[in-house]
């Protein structure tokens, strides 16, 4: 279904949505697990570390594709990784510009984007294919898609774990915290029950879709 | 059997590599050292926005700071090299110039990772007045109450650190107590149940106490005025 008729061709949208949502990285293709269980104890560190991956992303994968013809495949996996940790380094030097108390709060975690099994994933399976367009299209879906999957965690873990929603008080002074959705643990729960309530539409529609294929 | 070997056509000849690597890193080198340039002066301003915040929050009134160095040698605007045996410290001033008070950094490891606090100190009646947290990583809910526990702040409105008649140590050294034992004024009470990094903040303070005071207050008349 092309939900923007006239604006965008329908294979640059169908690139866009493959991983916004249908193969949504966080919640399909399981990748990224390191930053989405250590960064997503708030709303606004998860929206912030799905932005500069979602940046790394979409310009490693422009550069990867530009130089496509030119990077032999026996050194690929060298340059690419040279390349995302080009733009790795841009994101760390512009978040210290933004807010040191964010680059505070993502610590570490803005460094490891480098070893983001979905960054070098684009390059290798999209990029190094398909011209720049596509390749940025892509990667802005899939970062975009990360950047929802972590929010989806953050925000719930935030919201029991401290009451609040972007730092924003929600349920009042005499709410108790469940501390333990703000721990690793937490992390595990919330992930866990997104997946459950994500196989449970899949299982309502393949079910839907199967009682009309037998009506039909 | 066995597996033909790949033909001259096949194989990608070594100049193509290595040129390919050198593209590469050579425009990736042109984007990092541009980014770099392009930030050092907003990182720069950014930091010295979180520095006069972080002192102004635990030196009230306090209108400007300047960073120096205390050694053995005396009190020294603070330069790119800190001097051997030199400690680093804030000079918090108010509107007319007058020094409302010192800042120094504490650094000690907690439960999870190092624990970072910045205290003010009073030079005049030697006690320390204020404690604010610069970096926390503990366990949230527990480690991280020293930011908000009331009882254990209130620790840092008068806590003693006087030097000795010499001028050389000080007096009694700071320590962490179990929660509800404190007896003297150079003691911290702990929380409960947050004992480690209480202890750290203690640690971190005791540390640097030592190692600045004795270096900075025989020449703090130097810093009163800090037109």
């Amino acid at each position: 279904m092309n939900l923007l008729p006239g604006k965008n061709p329908p294979g640059n949208w169908a690139e866009f949505l493959e991983g916004l949502w249908q193969r949504n990285p966080v919640f399909v293709m399981v990748l990224g697990m390191c930053p989405t269980m250590a960064i997503t104890t708030s709303a606004i560190n998860a929206i912030s570390m799905g932005l500069a991956t979602t940046f790394v992303l979409a310009a490693s994968c422009w550069m990867i594709s530009l130089m496509r013809h030119v990077i032999p495949k026996e050194v690929r996996i060298a340059t690419y990784i040279v390349i995302i940790a080009t733009f790795v380094t841009v994101v760390d030097y512009g978040i210290q510009v933004i807010s040191l108390s964010l680059y505070e709060a993502l610590g570490a975690y803005i460094k490891l984007i480098v070893a983001n099994c979905l960054v070098l994933g684009r390059a290798e399976a999209h990029a190094a294919r398909n011209p720049p367009m596509a390749s940025v299209i892509n990667a802005t879906g899939m970062g975009l898609g990360f950047t929802l999957g972590l929010f989806m965690i953050g925000g719930v873990r935030e919201l029991i774990g401290m009451g609040s929603l972007f730092g924003i008080s929600l349920f009042g002074p005499h709410y108790q915290p469940w501390v333990v959705m703000i721990l690793p643990p937490g992390g595990f729960f919330v992930m866990g029950l997104w997946l459950m309530v994500f196989a449970l539409v899949r299982a309502r529609r393949d079910h839907g879709l199967a009682a009309q294929t037998q009506g039909g | 059997m066995s597996e033909a070997a790949p033909s001259a056509a096949e194989t990608t000849p070594s100049g193509a590599m290595i040129r390919a690597l050198g593209i590469a890193a050579t425009i990736c080198g042109l984007i990092i050292v541009s980014a770099y340039e392009g930030s050092l002066d907003a990182v720069a301003r950014n930091k010295k926005i979180a520095t006069e915040r972080a002192v102004f929050s635990v030196i009230p009134g306090a209108t400007s700071v300047r960073e120096f160095v205390a050694s053995s040698a005396g009190i020294a605007p603070a330069g790119p090299n800190v001097p051997e045996g030199g400690v680093k410290f804030f000079g918090a001033y108010d509107r007319a110039g007058m020094l409302k008070g010192i800042a120094a950094e504490a650094v000690a490891k907690g439960y999870a990772d190092e624990v970072r606090v910045l205290y003010a100190y009073d030079p005049v009646k030697q006690l320390i007045t204020g404690l604010g947290v610069v970096s926390l990583h503990e366990t949230p809910g527990i480690g991280d109450k020293v930011r908000t526990d009331r009882d254990f702040l209130k620790n840092f409105v008068a806590l003693d650190a006087h030097l000795t008649a010499d001028m050389k140590a000080v007096a009694n050294a700071i320590k962490v107590v179990k929660h509800g034992t404190k007896q003297h004024s150079w003691e911290i009470d702990a929380i409960s149940g947050s004992t480690v990094t209480s202890k750290a903040v203690g640690k971190g303070i005791r540390d640097s106490t030592a190692a600045l005071l004795p270096k900075l207050l025989p020449f703090v008349d130097k810093l009163k005025e800090g037109k």
